[in-house]
């Protein structure tokens, strides 16, 4: 884990002081943050920038950036626009033209170094952090370099080294965060020949900001560029015209860069926490519905097996019946036949008796026989008849399994 | 030369193959510059483009389109439409490899790709979108790993613990869909931190909802569309309950994408007014964002549903492509085209030749890795030997 | 003064993290409990 045992217990504890005693509530209360106190930052007075570009060559200097193509005094540098790049922690852009101006306004451009910075709440490995100093710096031991910081920084500050293909760094101003902890002066306000630089503390930084604007109301803009911005940045301005005419955009909000994603953020546990609850129960309920419609199914086809079972049976009783009585109705056809044959022999005998009184009258056997093959015929047909009807059920039951 | 090597050499040498090759020998030339100088070398990246097609294109237009594997297992699995079952697999493969992809593609946007898994071992930036998308990716491609799995595990005949697997299709879907909603998501939330830089009619608070439901309409119109193309090339790789199942799945996934569609054309209606953006939309950029709601959004909602209610399989087939497209606009909307609107244009970003060529080249991969496999393992079929396991 | 939480981006840091483990283990107990809650169905099959 990132944060240490001791540091988590501490917090847990603080927590329970602040409702306790109720002192510095504001700072503990998980409520409102207001950044480290007496954290550093520098103010920069546009209206006393003269653009001699000494700060740039500071900076250049004690970060040991390479010796750029023209030198620090050649001044049709700044006829272009310019931005931060790896070479260049800070640039000092020339703004003609402004009406509210007399002449050309100058105004540095670097890392403002936020309360609440953007890249830090962006990466994915905590390399930015917003020291107790005020300075925001880049670890290089744990950049993935996946550049979401740049996509972040709404003031489009950090670059990258896309010429270095094993260990491209991302670069910033760090506010001389190693020459502070030394006690010494960011290069750049310490080469300001026109102190258009203030470094100190945040809060007083604000103080002078604000009297500055009182006493000279004419002079500035009734604004501190920096002291809201983005939930508030350690590096603040002071111009005399308005702000988007010197590259500082006036439409970025109040909104610390943290809160912009809090609330996708605060989404993600609870799509955790329920969809498995909503999908589980989805789930149960088509596997439910699915089980009625299998035993609806089964009930169905078991009686439509009966069904066809009990026709089946009916249809072969009926049929042994029939052949019964079809049996029964030959047998007695043939006895009749026989008895017939019979009768009609003993008549013609009797004819005959009268006819040859003198022939003899020893052979009277009526033919049985005849009538028992008759009966044997039926027989067979019928059981032939009785065989099928088991057969028709096999086939039903075969066709209601399938459908 | 013998005859045979003749007839062989003629069966490998297919346009298709040709093509293939000569993409891919151009990637892996590709591979090597950008790997041994650098990103400026390869690509038009600036430092106000810190991102380009690598993140646009190959990671959030990857991972929308491989969306079909999770909407695909949810629906059978957990919604009971069993009658699809067959679109299961290769809706899982086809997501499976997009994820493998996408991460193999970021390899190449990283600057110290070896670093990858730092977020997680050194990193936890837990504050960071990115930290929830790469946590989720990670898991997510383990579980589709896992859930592809089995068909390797039958080709090769490793019965039990394909068994074993098969028991955890349930938890594994589950999971899935967890996991797929939050990343898809917040690929969409990664722009929120940016308001600034993102045109207000695309940035919206809604974000994170629009990347999500737009990758259900991906999934659905992706399977359709996949499987109009797996039956051109594979039909022979299927059995007859795949091929029996195929229309049935067209018109079902063609109505569920329009239904899903309505929603998300009435939410991207309810952020404008949320934004109060109307007045933008008679700009440039409003014509632009018109033409995705009406014709990438709107109109594939009402094809969809024309061809549904007529049957018409080749229309629904034509708008799932259509779709997909919308779907690419809308990803590269987000993240390069109306991403630093406010810039001159000549600070705005257009691709190098070779960040194409990448982009081609893993594209390229996916359908040679999924050749591979259909031709191989039961995908398209069932195994005779796990039948009616399921 | 290590125990205050001066902004909010390290605020978020501290609750998120403890959120992303409860986010792991509420997931996989999920599976627990599931198997728990359904032990003596009739039928155990959970697939």
């Amino acid at each position: 884990m990132s944060i240490s045992r001791r540091k988590f217990l501490g917090w847990l504890g603080a927590a329970g002081a602040g409702t306790t005693i109720g002192s510095k509530a504001n700072a503990a209360s998980n409520k409102v943050f207001k950044g480290y106190p007496d954290s550093m930052g520098v103010l920069h007075d546009a209206t006393l920038c003269v653009g001699c570009r000494e700060c740039e060559a500071a900076c250049n200097k004690v970060n040991e950036l390479s010796a750029p193509d023209k030198p620090f005094t050649d001044l049709t540098v700044l006829d272009v626009k310019r931005r931060t790049k790896n070479e260049a922690f800070t640039v000092v852009n020339r703004y003609d033209g402004i009406p509210e101006s007399k002449g050309p306004v100058f105004r540095k451009t670097q890392c403002n170094h936020c309360l609440e910075p953007a890249c830090a709440s962006a990466c994915f490995v905590r390399a930015f952090k917003k020291t107790e100093s005020g300075a925001v710096v880049w670890d290089e031991s744990v950049c993935v370099g996946c550049r979401y910081c740049m996509i972040a920084c709404p003031f489009d500050i950090p670059t990258y080294e896309y010429d270095n293909p094993l260990t491209p760094k991302v670069l910033k101003c760090t506010m001389c965060a190693p020459r502070i902890e030394k006690g010494l002066l960011p290069g750049c306000v310490e080469s300001c020949p026109k102190e258009a630089l203030t470094y100190g503390k945040r809060e007083d930084l604000i103080k002078i900001a604000r009297d500055r604007i009182s006493k000279y109301p004419d002079r500035y803009v009734d604004h501190i560029y920096g002291e809201h911005e983005m939930g508030g940045t350690s590096w603040l301005y002071l111009s005399s015209v308005p702000f988007e005419k010197i590259a500082l955009r006036e439409d970025l909000g109040i909104t610390p860069a943290p809160s912009l994603t809090s609330g996708a953020l605060g989404v993600v546990p609870m799509v955790v926490g329920l969809w498995p609850v909503l999908l589980t129960g989805v789930y149960a309920m088509s596997k439910r519905k699915e089980k009625i419609a299998t035993e609806e199914r089964e009930t169905a086809v078991a009686e439509a097996i009966d069904k066809t079972t009990a026709e089946g049976e009916v249809k072969l009783s009926n049929a042994m019946a029939k052949a019964e009585k079809d049996k029964e109705k030959a047998i007695e056809k043939a006895v009749k036949t026989a008895l017939e044959e019979a009768e009609k022999q003993a008549e013609e005998e009797a004819a005959a008796k009268t006819e040859a009184e003198a022939a003899k009258a020893d052979q009277v056997e009526p033919d049985k026989s005849a009538g028992k093959d008759q009966a044997e015929k039926i027989d067979e047909a019928q059981t032939e008849e009785a065989d099928e009807a088991p057969k028709t059920k096999d086939a039903k039951t075969n066709d209601e399994e399938e459908s | 030369m013998s005859e045979d090597a003749a007839v062989d050499r003629k069966s490998i040498m297919t346009p298709f193959n040709i093509c293939a090759g000569i993409i891919v020998i151009a990637g892996l030339i590709v591979t090597f510059i950008r790997f041994t100088q650098g990103l400026g070398a390869a690509t038009n990246l600036s430092e106000y483009n810190p991102w380009g097609i690598w993140i646009g294109f190959d990671l959030l237009v990857g991972v929308a389109l491989a969306a079909g594997g999770y909407v695909t297992s949810a629906a059978v699995y957990l919604f009971g439409m069993k009658r699809f079952h067959s679109a299961v697999r290769p809706a899982i493969l086809t997501g499976f490899l997009g994820y493998l992809f996408v991460v193999v593609a970021l390899h190449y946007d990283l600057g110290r790709p070896w670093r990858l898994p730092y977020p997680f071992i050194f990193g936890y930036g837990t504050t960071s979108m990115l930290f929830e998308v790469g946590l989720c990716v990670a898991l997510y491609l383990t579980v589709l790993f896992l859930e592809f799995s089995t068909a390797p595990m039958e080709w090769l005949g490793y019965k039990r613990t394909r068994n074993l697997v098969h028991r955890l299709t349930l938890v594994l879907t589950i999971f899935g869909v967890v996991l797929s909603t939050l990343h898809q998501s917040s690929l969409g939330a990664l722009f929120l931190i940016a308001p600034s830089k993102l045109h207000p009619l695309w940035y919206s608070p809604y974000l994170p909802t629009y990347f999500f439901v737009s990758s259900i309409i991906a999934g659905l119109s992706m399977v359709i569309f996949e499987g109009t193309l797996a039956h051109r090339a594979f039909h022979h790789k299927m059995d007859e309950a795949h091929k029996a199942e195929h229309n049935p799945l067209t018109l079902g996934f063609g109505k569920a994408a329009s239904l899903v569609l309505a929603g998300y054309f009435s939410i991207k209606v309810i952020g404008i007014a949320a934004g109060n953006h109307w007045h933008l939309l008679a700009t440039g950029y409003g014509f632009w964002f018109l033409v995705e709601l009406m014709g990438f959004i709107a109109l594939p909602c009402l094809l969809y549903a024309m061809g549904v209610r007529e049957q018409n399989l080749k229309l629904i087939r034509f708008t799932a492509a259509w779709t997909v497209l919308g779907i690419i606009i809308n990803r590269l909307n987000v993240s390069i085209i109306a991403f630093n609107w406010q810039l001159p244009s000549s600070e705005r970003y257009f691709p190098h030749w070779m960040e194409f060529t990448i982009s081609i080249f893993i594209v390229t991969l996916i359908v040679l890795a999924y050749r591979f496999i259909v031709t191989r393992m039961p995908i398209l079929y069932e195994h005779p030997e796990y039948k009616d396991s399921h | 003064m290590n125990n205050i939480i001066y902004t909010l981006h390290d605020f978020l840091l501290h609750t998120e993290s403890i959120v992303f483990i409860i986010m792991g283990i509420s997931l996989l107990s999920m599976v627990g409990f599931w198997l728990f809650l359904t032990a003596r169905d009739e039928d155990k099959n959970i697939q």
